[in-house]
Formats: C-alpha cells, sequence, structure tokens
C-alpha cells in the first residue's frame, strides 16, 4: 500500500505518456495518405502522379502519321534516324494542333554546326567540318537538302 | 491531305492510343501499360556521342529544369596518353549550348552524357526520410514532389551528382527517365533530341529489346562499379579515366 | 569554364570561347569554382546550420555524460555541477531542432518523419532518438531530481509561477522519504540508460554522416565514435565554463575540487578523441585511395584555417597541452581557474571548427576528385550566418528561464531553498 502511495506519482507520469501516444497513433491516423505503401514505402498515388505530367515532344512516329513524304525523303539519307524534333524542336503542341500551331522554321545556319562543327572530341567518322572554311558563312541548305542531306551527284 | 485525313492517321500508330490520354492530362497512366512488365534502364554509346548538347535541351524543354541545374549534361574528356587518373574534364554548362572547340588536340578526346542511373539499389532511396524518393515497380526512381521536406540528404547521398534541389518548389529533383513519356510508349526527350542514337531507352524486361542483344555482343560498364548501386545506365565504350 | 569576353590582351583565344588569362578569371569568375565540379555540386546542399546542429546535439550529450559521472560512477567530486549540466542539456536539446527545421525546403512537412519514417533511413530513425532522449531521458531525470523542489515550490510560490510548478508536479504532492527514495532509484536507472542514449543520440549524429558511402570525407565507421567522443569534450567544456561563470556572477566561491575534477575527465577524453581524429588522418594518407589527392589538396588550402589552424592547432593540441600543465604542475587556484577558462573556450571554439570541417569540408569537393568549390555564407537569409548566431545564443538564454524556474543550487547562507521572489 505504502509503495504504491510512492510510487503514484510515477504512475501519472506513465499515463501521460500513454495518452501522448494514443494521441499521436490517433492523429497519425488521418494525416497518413491513403495510398501510402501501395506499392512500398511511399505514396502510391505519387507514380501517377508523375505519369501525368503532359508531353512537350510529340515523338517521331506521331510527326511520321502526317508527314510522311519527309519520311519518304530521309529513310534512304544519312538523317534516317535523326528524328524530326531533334532538329525541329518539341512539337507536341503542333501535333496536337497542326493547322492552329506551326513550327518556326530552322535557319541551318545555326542549327547544323551545333552537331557538325568539327571537334576533336567528337568521333572521327562522325562528318564535320570547320563551318568557316566550309561554307565561307554560306547557310548549309544553300547545297545540302537537310532531310536527305548528301548533295546530289555524289555517292551517299 | 485533308484534315480529317490526318486525324484518321494519327489514330493508327500505337502511340496515337496514349496520345488521347496525353492531351486529356488524365492522372492514369495509358491502359496497356502494367507497371510489372517493365524494367527500365537506358543504353549510352559514347563512342555516338558528338556533344551536340540536344539532349541537354530537350530534357529542359520537355521538363522544366530550372536554369544552372541539370537532370541530364554532358561531360567533355581530354585522357593525356597513359594518364587516366588525371583527366581534363569540363562541362559549360553542362554542355546545354553544346561545347566551344577543344583546346588540347593531343591524346584523347570525348563526350560522356550523364543522368540519373536508376539504380536498383540505390542510396539515394535508402537515406529519403520519408519516402518521398523511391523506386518504382517498373524500375525509375521517383521524387514525390508533395511529399519531399527537402532536407538534401538524397543530394549528399547520390555518388553521381544527379540530383539537385529545384529552387521553385524547394523539394529534390533529378531526372525521372521521362516517367510520363515512356509509361505512353514514348521514348525519352533526351533519346528523342539524339540526332546519333548514342542514348537509347532500355527496357530490360522486354524480351525483343535491343539492350539483350547489345549487352551480349559489347563490353559495357557502369559508372563507380564499387559504389555497388546497381546502376542500370550502360556505358558501351567508357574509358577507364570517366569520373 | 569562363567564357572569353575579348578583354584580355590576346591572352584569350576568342576562337576556343574559353578565357585562360588567370587574372582576368579571378575577376570575372564569380562560380568560385577551380576544375571540374559535377553541374549540380557546385552549390553546397548544407549550410552552416548543419554545422550548428551536431555542435548543439554533442553539448547535450557531453553534458549529460558529465551528469552520469556523478550519479552513476559516484564521482562526489562533481556533484555541483550535476543539475546545472542537465539543465544545459535540456536547453541546447529544445533549441537543436530549430537549425534542422530553418533548412529544410519544407519545415511544414517535417512532422512525415514521425507518421512514415523510413526505416532505412539514418536521419527518420534520429527522430525518434531524439523524442526518446528528450522525453524518457532528460526530462525525466530533470522531473525526479527537482520533483523534491517543485512540489514545494508549486505550495510556496503565488501567481503564474505556482501555475507552472503545480502543472510540473502532475497532480502529486507526494514527497515522503519513500516517494524520495523510489525517484533515487528510478532516476539512477534512468540515468544508467541514459548513457548509452546519450551516445545513441550523438552517435546517430555521427552515423548520418558516417554512412554515406558517396562521400569519402564521410563515409567511415570512425565518424560515430569521433562524434561521440568529441561531444563529450565539448559537453564537459561547456558546462565547466558555464559553472565558473555562473558561481562568479553568483558571487559564490568556485569549488576547486571539482572544477579540477572535470577539468581532468575534460583531458583525458580529449586524448582519446584526439587519439581517433589522428588515426583517422594516418589511416587516409597511408592508404592513399583515390580520393586522397583531392581531400589532402583541399586540406592544404581550402581548409587550411578552420582545420589546421583552428581546430588542430588552437582547438586541440592547445587545449591539451594547458590541461596538461594543470595535470603534471602544481599550479596556484588563479592560475588553475584562468587555464581551464581558456581550455574551456579553445575547445569550443575547436569543436565548432571540427563540425565546420566534417559538414562544409565534405562539399567543397567534387565527387569526380577533379576540383571544388566555395561555401559561400550568406548572412541574412533563413539559412545565413545571424540566424546561426541567434540559435547559438539561444539555448543560453533558455538555460538562464530554466535556472530560474529550476534552480541548481541551494542558497548557500540560508540553506534552505531559493524562493519564488524575481531576483534582481
Amino acid at each position: 500500500m505504502n509503495a504504491f502511495k510512492d510510487s503514484e506519482h510515477l504512475l501519472r507520469l506513465a499515463a501521460v505518456f500513454v495518452v501522448g501516444i494514443l494521441v499521436f497513433l490517433v492523429i497519425r491516423g488521418f494525416l497518413v495518405p491513403k495510398s501510402f505503401g501501395e506499392y512500398g514505402h511511399y505514396r502510391g498515388d505519387a507514380i501517377s502522379d508523375i505519369a501525368a505530367r503532359p508531353v512537350n515532344f510529340a515523338g517521331h512516329e506521331t510527326c511520321e502519321g502526317c508527314h510522311s513524304d519527309v519520311l519518304d525523303k530521309k529513310k534512304d539519307g544519312k538523317h534516317a534516324h535523326v528524328n524530326c524534333e531533334a532538329c525541329h524542336g518539341p512539337q507536341a503542341k503542333h501535333a496536337d494542333d497542326p493547322a492552329t500551331i506551326q513550327p518556326p522554321k530552322l535557319d541551318t545556319a545555326v542549327l547544323c554546326v551545333k552537331c557538325h562543327e568539327a571537334n576533336a572530341a567528337k568521333p572521327k567518322s562522325f562528318p564535320q567540318v570547320a563551318s568557316a572554311d566550309h561554307s565561307s558563312g554560306m547557310a548549309c541548305n544553300t547545297c545540302h537538302q537537310p532531310h536527305s542531306p548528301a548533295i546530289s551527284g555524289e555517292t551517299k | 491531305m485533308s484534315i480529317s485525313r490526318r486525324h484518321m492517321l494519327l489514330l493508327l500508330p500505337a502511340a496515337a492510343v496514349a496520345w488521347k490520354h496525353v492531351l486529356a492530362g488524365t492522372p492514369e497512366s495509358a491502359p496497356n501499360y502494367t507497371m510489372s512488365q517493365h524494367w527500365w534502364g537506358m543504353l549510352i554509346d559514347v563512342t555516338k556521342c558528338i556533344g551536340c548538347g540536344n539532349c541537354v535541351r530537350g530534357c529542359q524543354a520537355e521538363n522544366d529544369v530550372p536554369d544552372g541545374y541539370f537532370r541530364t549534361w554532358v561531360e567533355r574528356y581530354h585522357v593525356t596518353d597513359y594518364d587516366i587518373e588525371n583527366p581534363h574534364v569540363d562541362s559549360p554548362d553542362g554542355g546545354i549550348k553544346g561545347f566551344p572547340p577543344t583546346k588540347e588536340e593531343g591524346g584523347k578526346n570525348f563526350f560522356v552524357p550523364k543522368l540519373c542511373n536508376e539504380c536498383a539499389d540505390s542510396p539515394c532511396t535508402q537515406v529519403c526520410p520519408v519516402g518521398a524518393t523511391f523506386i518504382s515497380p517498373d524500375g525509375v526512381v521517383l521524387i514525390d514532389k508533395k511529399y519531399c521536406l527537402g532536407c538534401r540528404y538524397c543530394v549528399q547521398a547520390c555518388p553521381y551528382g544527379c540530383r539537385f534541389i529545384n529552387p521553385a518548389s524547394n523539394t529534390a529533383e533529378k531526372c525521372t527517365l521521362c516517367y510520363h513519356r515512356i509509361t505512353k510508349g514514348l521514348t525519352t526527350a533526351c533519346c528523342e533530341s539524339c540526332p546519333t542514337g548514342a542514348r537509347q531507352l532500355a527496357d530490360l524486361k522486354n524480351p525483343n529489346d535491343p539492350i539483350h542483344e547489345f549487352l551480349k555482343s559489347h563490353s559495357v560498364q557502369v559508372l563507380k562499379p564499387y559504389m555497388a548501386t546497381h546502376a542500370k545506365v550502360f556505358y558501351n565504350g567508357l574509358d577507364g579515366s570517366v569520373r | 569554364m569562363v567564357p572569353c569576353d575579348e578583354q584580355c590582351n590576346n591572352r584569350c583565344d576568342g576562337r576556343y570561347g574559353e578565357c585562360f588569362d588567370a587574372r582576368r578569371r579571378l575577376v570575372r569568375d564569380m562560380s568560385g569554382v577551380e576544375g571540374f565540379m559535377y553541374p549540380n555540386e557546385v552549390e553546397l546542399q548544407w549550410s552552416v546550420l548543419i554545422v550548428l546542429y551536431p555542435f548543439l546535439t554533442g553539448l547535450v550529450a557531453g553534458a549529460f555524460i558529465l551528469a552520469s559521472l556523478e550519479r552513476v560512477f559516484q564521482v562526489q567530486a562533481v556533484k555541483p555541477t550535476y543539475r546545472l549540466a542537465l539543465l544545459t542539456a535540456l536547453a541546447f536539446l529544445l533549441v537543436a531542432p530549430l537549425p534542422l527545421q530553418l533548412h529544410l525546403g519544407h519545415p511544414e512537412r517535417s512532422y512525415e518523419m514521425y507518421l512514415t519514417p523510413h526505416k532505412t533511413s539514418a536521419m527518420a530513425m534520429f527522430g525518434f532518438v531524439y523524442l526518446w532522449y528528450l522525453m524518457a531521458v532528460l526530462v525525466l531525470e530533470i522531473w525526479l531530481d527537482y520533483r523534491h523542489d517543485i512540489v514545494v515550490l508549486s505550495q510556496s510560490t503565488t501567481g503564474w509561477k505556482r501555475f507552472i510548478y503545480r502543472l510540473m508536479t502532475l497532480g502529486s504532492s507526494n514527497i515522503s522519504p519513500g516517494a524520495l527514495a523510489v525517484d533515487d532509484r528510478v532516476g539512477w536507472t534512468v540515468t544508467l540508460i541514459g548513457i548509452p542514449s546519450a551516445f545513441l543520440l550523438h552517435g546517430y549524429v555521427g552515423f548520418i554522416f558516417g554512412s554515406i558511402k558517396a562521400n569519402p570525407w564521410w563515409s567511415s565507421p570512425l565518424m560515430p565514435v569521433v562524434f561521440i567522443f568529441s561531444a563529450m569534450v565539448s559537453g564537459i567544456a561547456a558546462v565547466m565554463l558555464l559553472y565558473m561563470l555562473m558561481t562568479w556572477s553568483r558571487k559564490e566561491t568556485i569549488d576547486m575540487r571539482c572544477v579540477d575534477t572535470v577539468a581532468s575527465y575534460l583531458f583525458y577524453i580529449f586524448i582519446i578523441d584526439f587519439s581517433l581524429e589522428m588515426l583517422d588522418l594516418i589511416h587516409r594518407i597511408y592508404e592513399a585511395d583515390e580520393s586522397f589527392r583531392s581531400l589532402d589538396f583541399m586540406v592544404h588550402t581550402k581548409l587550411y584555417m578552420s582545420h589546421i589552424v583552428v581546430q588542430i592547432i588552437l582547438g586541440t593540441v592547445t587545449p591539451i597541452l594547458l590541461l596538461a600543465l594543470t595535470q603534471v604542475l602544481r599550479l596556484g587556484e588563479m592560475a588553475r581557474k584562468r587555464i581551464y577558462a581558456l581550455a574551456g573556450c579553445l575547445t569550443l571554439i575547436g569543436i565548432f571548427a571540427m563540425r565546420w570541417n566534417v559538414v562544409i569540408g565534405g562539399q567543397l569537393f567534387s565527387k569526380s576528385f577533379l576540383g571544388y568549390t566555395t561555401y559561400k555564407m550568406s548572412l541574412i537569409t533563413r539559412e545565413g550566418l545571424l540566424v546561426a548566431i541567434v540559435l547559438t545564443v539561444l539555448p543560453l538564454a533558455i538555460l538562464w528561464v530554466l535556472v530560474k524556474l529550476l534552480p541548481p543550487w541551494p542558497e548557500k547562507h540560508s540553506g534552505a531553498l531559493p524562493d519564488a521572489t524575481p531576483a534582481h
């Protein structure tokens, strides 16, 4: 009896702790997102949140769906495997509404050198030129057709 | 071509099925995508990279990457002769504007594109205190922007330097392997933009994916294999000097 | 890379687009980057607040270990510092989460660490270690030790103070010898559990760094051990200084037997701490793995002042030598007090420098081992120097309140407990 009386304050403290833990567990039940733990230790809905992001690049298959004529021109040339948007930039909005949104006309004077300017770090087999010497300032499409860049009369 | 025929043709390719969901912006992934059927990775062929920076620009355009931060970037290496342990490396603005002419023409020069390695045993997901970053069932390491505290522990834990804190959202961010694209049958923005095919998305669970044949017939490496992160970005032609 | 701006008197070759004129680069390159860093590494992730955090928790662990010396190991000489050490630990422990909250990108989401802790994350587990240490060790021990005084004060004071004390009694006013005996036994057990808990509290902080395999400056099994021992050193030095300062301000005489004993413990633990740090250094130099050249260069250039000069020479070797003097020579009381005060201050500066060198130093070099960046510490932002200073001073303000609320020492002359009337 005496021992109980002398430890009673400890029991009060223990009660405070227990109540605290219970309150925490109740609050936790409300606050943890419902989809948490669905696939692992994370919010399952996060996957669909991330997958829902709109795209900006249409993808070459979508381009080729309408522009099959360009595809024909490209398929036997050196740029056969260069995707449309590698040069034309992201065109998902254009694919969505082709009549209203038109891709800007590209300036070959600045576009082509991004890949083809000579640089010692590029693979030796990659076609590259020192543009100042090669074309003396002329735009590349003066001689080359970008969709099939080989100059006619030469072997591909 | 009339408008209606164009729309007809749009419906034909497989990606067009997903395209409707793309336009609608609905939260569910495309109907014909099951996570457990895929295990994503990437193949990078260093022998083909020309350092044009298309991938860096394409990624920024696709994912609204803030200026000065990089979900992917390209490094240029200059290695003199036998001195593999002391390469000269640069990456001006991550290679986003390409590279200036290579000054040192002696020795070996090449470009190395880098991105998140989508590690199967990623140290970044291990250290996240709340479960805001995780590996999805289809093998892509993702970040839950709504749950991330911005404690930066994951940024410290990544051996490859591919993570950063987005100053607009104050949460961690990194390459998502364009998850929003690959779940709709499209390829990543960087692979789409790459003119030489140096970057190729790979689905290791797809028996028809060309990566299987490639891995069997080439010597490939991963970055920092001693970190044992089980990286899923494979490099063909990676030099020993690459950090 | 610094682009050529054609202002450099032909040193630059405009064709390459890059500036190779060293002086011009220094003027124009504000990035602070030397060599090559991965593009996302240039900006430091963890600021001075994350330097402050292990410093504060270290003081907590160290102060508690000093308190446990008396309670568990029966070192009677240090009894005058017992209660002060506990209150000091509490004051610093209460402030410790603040630098963490301030550095988070989303502090309003920090509760997630308690709701969905990721069991593989040392940081998540630390949230619970902190809570355990605060509630089940420190607050419990303070409550048990002060309960008698709390009950007396709850009956003798008036007004809002009375309310606070009554709250702290939890409604029980039993201070019979039996109850106090129970308190004493339970308190002893709590202190006993508290010792490994204190090691866990600060060892965990060391583990948070030591378990990052991506960072060779941090990754080491020695890291938790070094953190624990440097924590003990800083905590003991802090309590020693606070005891001397507060006794002097109360115009009481400093118990030299107490201070001599505390200083000797400081000395012994310092030797162990220094040995561990030297072991780490020697091991690195000997093995010279791939990170060594880069780290070695960093220590000799960017970290020279903070590591070699402040941490090692001023902050470790000097205090050890000063304390050794007091152990070896028979010095007068005045001389010993002065040496203890100086050694204590240098120790605290040195241990802060150690945290700085670990946290900031670990982010100054590139994981490619090919370059370095600069820490640009801001002044008045959320993670700036001003905030760091405020957070260092805040625990002292809290300690002042705690000392007023729960006085560590009885009034010398009356022999009775201090009453509730506010002093000065």
